[in-house]
């Protein structure tokens, strides 16, 4: 299988000012040092809580920000010096849906021109080809096709979400960045809108990024989970393994505290002490030693590499 | 024996538009009973009836919206009946309500131990200075550290996880008998919640309290709750026992909800969806509201709207499926 | 047929009264040359002074009196209204245009150009409107289209304040943040989707503020750096009667002050009904 996407050592910096000149500058680590890769037709799920740096993330990928250093590489070319040209290819082949929406579909155009946007502003096809496309998509996510010449605000917010499926799917991209797409949508269309990806995936061999603070749903998404705290990568592997066994003590943290999907599951409860704390001024040493359960003394000094155990990689000094 | 903390009788709410035409039966014909120390999971999706059912219990409802019909009993005493004046004396001291968002609880100008404390000036008459000296106690208690300095700030010095806390501390100022909380978790991390819900259990058992979720979200149900009910369409479509539910729904559409829930486990390769969309509420169709949606559905079903069964002691549905059991 | 249903619908809680005013003011702008009694230019110096027809020594050939150059008063009146709403709503649509389109472009690109419109917006605003529309008015002359040039050039920051703002918050919806990645140029994005969710906006205020131009553009008529002398502007009209307040002849100031109060009590009522007819869609989208 091919890589699509290559993100190497990605870090994204942005300079915080406060002070009364603006003259104390800090720098917030929003991404620090971040490495993954997606494989063609396969997902890769981020989880984390707030602050840990998936949004940034999602951004880097989609080119609405630039890394402040590492390389993110799309069919193995660096997108830092890439050519107009590559910089076109590119922009047609990564695609997003997001969390809300009631905010994604531009409230003054009619459901027809939203599916055609990108079509329309990447390639040059005739109004005819256009339309069909468009209805060829509305029918791919179950939508009728009078659905076209209609405005969002004669949807519901699960069909909404299809319509934002449809319009990402139009340029046939080869990556959609998935962030959050089912979080604001009621339990029973929930499932609607996973099944829909995964169905689009199967025909397709689109790759996802997906992005979700629902841990159930990104474990049944994905391939593989990347769990992330305060912008830097703590634990990757494959979704099944990652969450029956957890191995840094975030992870396990995280998974303990997912709610559980049927009363008799009593799983062991990991109640992890204060809050993430503010990446503008992150604790030295590992950043989650002053909640870690077993932390030790060596955690407050030393920030722990990401390495390789058993298939899969943890930044812990525990597996030192 | 003593009567239940909480018995509502085929309580209706029903919002009426202002020409009169449009009736909105968001709360139907709805009759629940549970007991202090009770953990009960209203559970439904947005426009089930479920937040419209929460005002009702604490008679805030909106201008357009009106109680029908049915009675609310709170230890014995009809709170429908009762007078307004008669509700304050209810509110926020026999039951307190938590609300969905810790921000927009939280006025920004008055200091949290002003905001803590209020309730018990209000109920009990108590002085600034004891009411004060009260709300380091309940800070204590929610476990939020120094309780002592944190009385003196405001909101905006508070992270999400310690607001929600101060919410729930004024919740219980007035040491209330049944405690409503609307979507309580929605906005906070998962390491957050797990401390939140955890707290919650916590002053359950201390204060012996009775608890209402009412949430879309039913991992809280199987954590925390011993009731749940499942509204749709404004009725209560089946309730009972959360592991009686759990394991043997009775009702096509809370099996439907239990089995879209992905996995962590288990590779399922795909989700078992329920078709179509929830129903407009102000045109709802003849026989039972699920019909058009359900799985299972048969001829009757569109014709004649089912009544309440049992199909197992304590479990309630309404299903002509579960006909036969009554 | 469609269409002229669903403009009468929406039209269905109109207010009537500022309606009604604008309405009979842009007649009388309209019509002015059959509407109006006599030559709002010439009068007979035999008749000066006259007052309205009610009156003792007054007469319905002048139903409201004439000045002291002898003109008919009704007949200014009307063809004042032609200048009030030409310079008005021109001055109006100017501004709207230049400061909704620089409000964007600011609230979007952000940076420099950000810096340097609100630079300008804010140096604008400090100023008095009126002191600086006489200001510009000295430089640039009297005349017609200099008044509504100077108008939209005192009034357009207002409009670039509001729009901006506006902007500031839809730029980070998700849909916005989807263009981008659909590959579409910042103009594309500007044009699409910002314009036509503050477009609203822009309307509503245009409305609020043909009030404050109206009174503006009389001001700067009767401080005499308006409209030239022989048209007959309402606030010229003003300046000219103000003479005749001592010695009686109030018909000569009352009759323009009334007109400009109407319009104005009318453009106020209108922005304000069409203010509540367009937020609450503005807020639920």
């Amino acid at each position: 299988m091919s890589v699509v996407l290559e993100v190497d050592r990605v870090s994204k910096h942005f300079q915080a000012r406060s002070g009364f000149f603006g003259g104390d500058r800090r720098v917030v680590r929003a991404v620090d040092n971040v490495s993954f890769s997606i494989e063609e037709g396969t997902s890769l799920g981020v989880v984390g809580e707030s602050g840990c740096g998936k949004s940034t993330t999602a951004k880097l990928v989609l080119g609405l920000e630039d890394p402040s250093a590492g390389a993110i590489r799309f069919e193995g070319k660096d997108l830092v010096g890439m050519d107009a040209a590559g910089r076109r290819h590119y922009r047609k082949s990564v695609q997003a849906v997001f969390q809300d929406p009631y905010a994604s579909l531009s409230p003054r155009m009619r459901i027809g021109a939203i599916i055609a946007e990108p079509l329309i502003t990447n390639e040059k096809h005739s109004a005819d080809t256009v339309r069909a496309r468009v209805l060829e998509m509305l029918d791919l996510v179950g939508l009728p096709a009078r659905s076209a010449d209609l405005f969002p605000h004669e949807f519901s917010g699960g069909q909404r979400q299809r319509i934002a499926i449809a319009r990402a799917l139009a340029l046939s991209p080869r990556l959609i960045v998935l962030d959050e797409p089912v979080s604001a949508l009621d339990v029973s269309i929930r499932a609607q809108i996973l099944n829909l990806l995964r169905d689009v995936q199967d025909r397709l061999g689109v790759s996802y990024l997906f992005i979700a603070h629902d841990l159930a749903a990104v474990a049944h998404m994905s391939q593989t989970i990347i769990v992330m705290y305060l912008g830097k990568i703590v634990e990757s592997g494959e979704a099944r393994a990652l969450a029956r066994t957890p191995m840094h003590p975030y992870t396990a943290a995280l998974f303990s505290a997912s709610l559980p999907d049927h009363p008799d599951d009593r799983r062991e409860e990991i109640i992890l002490s204060g809050e993430v704390p503010s990446p503008m001024n992150p604790p030295t040493g590992c950043h989650f030693h002053p909640r870690c359960p077993r932390a030790m003394a060596r955690c407050a000094q030393e920030a722990p590499t990401l390495r390789e155990i058993d298939g899969r990689r943890v930044a812990c000094h525990l597996f030192d | 024996m003593t009567a239940p903390l909480l018995e509502l009788r085929n309580l209706s709410t029903h919002y009426v538009s202002a020409s009169g035409t449009r009736v909105v039966r968001a709360v139907d014909d709805v009759s629940l009973t549970m007991n202090a120390r009770d953990t009960l999971g209203i559970v439904g999706e947005s426009g089930s009836g479920k937040s419209t059912l929460a005002l009702t219990m604490l008679r805030v409802l909106p201008p357009a919206a009106r109680i029908v019909g049915g009675q609310m009993l709170l230890e014995g005493e009809d709170l429908v009946a009762k007078s307004e004046e008669e509700m304050r004396k209810v509110r926020g001291k026999r039951i307190a309500m938590i609300l969905q968002d810790p921000m927009a609880s939280l006025n920004p100008l008055f200091s949290i131990g002003d905001q803590v404390g209020e309730p018990l000036r209000q109920h009990e008459g108590a002085s600034r200075a004891s009411a004060w000296k009260k709300a380091i106690g309940l800070l204590k208690a929610v476990r939020i550290p120094a309780p002592e300095s944190r009385v003196t700030q405001y909101p905006h010095e508070m992270s999400g996880g310690m607001r929600q806390r101060i919410v729930g501390a004024i919740g219980i100022s007035c040491e209330p008998r049944l405690l409503i909380a609307d979507e309580p978790t929605t906005s906070l991390d998962l390491t957050i919640q797990a401390q939140y819900l955890n707290l919650l259990r916590d002053l359950q058992q201390d204060y012996g309290l009775g608890l209402i979720f009412i949430t879309h979200n039913l991992g809280i149900v199987a954590k925390m709750c011993n009731l749940l009910a499942v509204m749709y369409a404004g009725r209560v479509v089946e309730s009972g026992p959360v592991s009686t539910v759990f394991n043997a729904p009775a009702h096509p559409y809370t099996a439907a909800l239990l089995h879209s829930i992905p996995r962590m486990t288990e590779r399922r390769e795909r989700l078992s969806a329920i078709d179509g969309q929830p129903p407009d509420m102000s045109a709802l169709p003849k026989g039972c509201a699920f019909a058009a949606r359900c799985p299972r559905v048969f001829d009757r079903c569109r014709q004649e709207e089912p009544p309440v069964f049992t199909p197992s002691p304590g479990q309630t549905a309404r299903c002509w499926l579960a006909e036969g059991t009554r | 047929m469609r269409a002229l249903r669903s403009v009468r619908a929406w039209l269905r809680d109109a207010p009537a009264i500022p309606f009604l005013i604008l309405g009979l003011i842009a007649f009388a702008a309209v019509f002015a040359d059959f509407l109006a009694p006599h030559d709002p230019q010439f009068g007979k110096l035999s008749e000066r002074f006259l007052p309205p027809f009610w009156i003792e020594r007054g007469s319905t050939a002048h139903i409201f009196g004439t000045d002291h150059l002898g003109r008919d008063v009704l007949s200014r009146l009307i063809f004042g209204a032609r200048v009030s709403m030409v310079v008005g709503f021109t001055a109006v649509i100017v501004s709207g245009v230049v400061g909704t389109t620089l409000g964007i472009v600011s609230g979007y690109l952000g940076s420099w150009a950000d810096q340097i419109i609100m630079r300008v917006t804010d140096a604008w605003l400090a100023l008095p409107a009126l002191t600086f529309a006489i200001f510009l008015a000295a430089i640039v002359g009297p005349s017609e289209m200099n008044i509504v040039i100077i108008l939209a050039a005192v009034y357009w920051t207002r409009y670039a304040r509001i729009v901006r703002g506006e902007v500031l918050s839809l730029k980070e919806r998700e849909f916005v943040r989807l263009a981008i990645v659909a590959g579409c140029s910042k103009w594309t994005i500007m044009r699409r989707h910002i314009l036509p969710n503050v477009i609203n906006s822009s309307i509503v205020l245009a409305t609020l503020m043909l009030g404050i131009v109206i009174v503006t553009e009389a001001s700067l008529s009767f401080l005499g750096v308006g409209v030239p002398p022989p048209k007959p502007a309402w606030g010229v009209m003003l300046a000219d009667g103000k003479q005749g307040l001592m010695v009686g002849h109030w018909w000569l100031t009352v009759m323009p002050g009334t007109c400009i109060m109407l319009m104005v009590l009318a453009a106020n009522l209108l922005g304000d009904w069409l203010r509540v007819k367009l937020d609450p869609q503005l807020r639920q989208l």
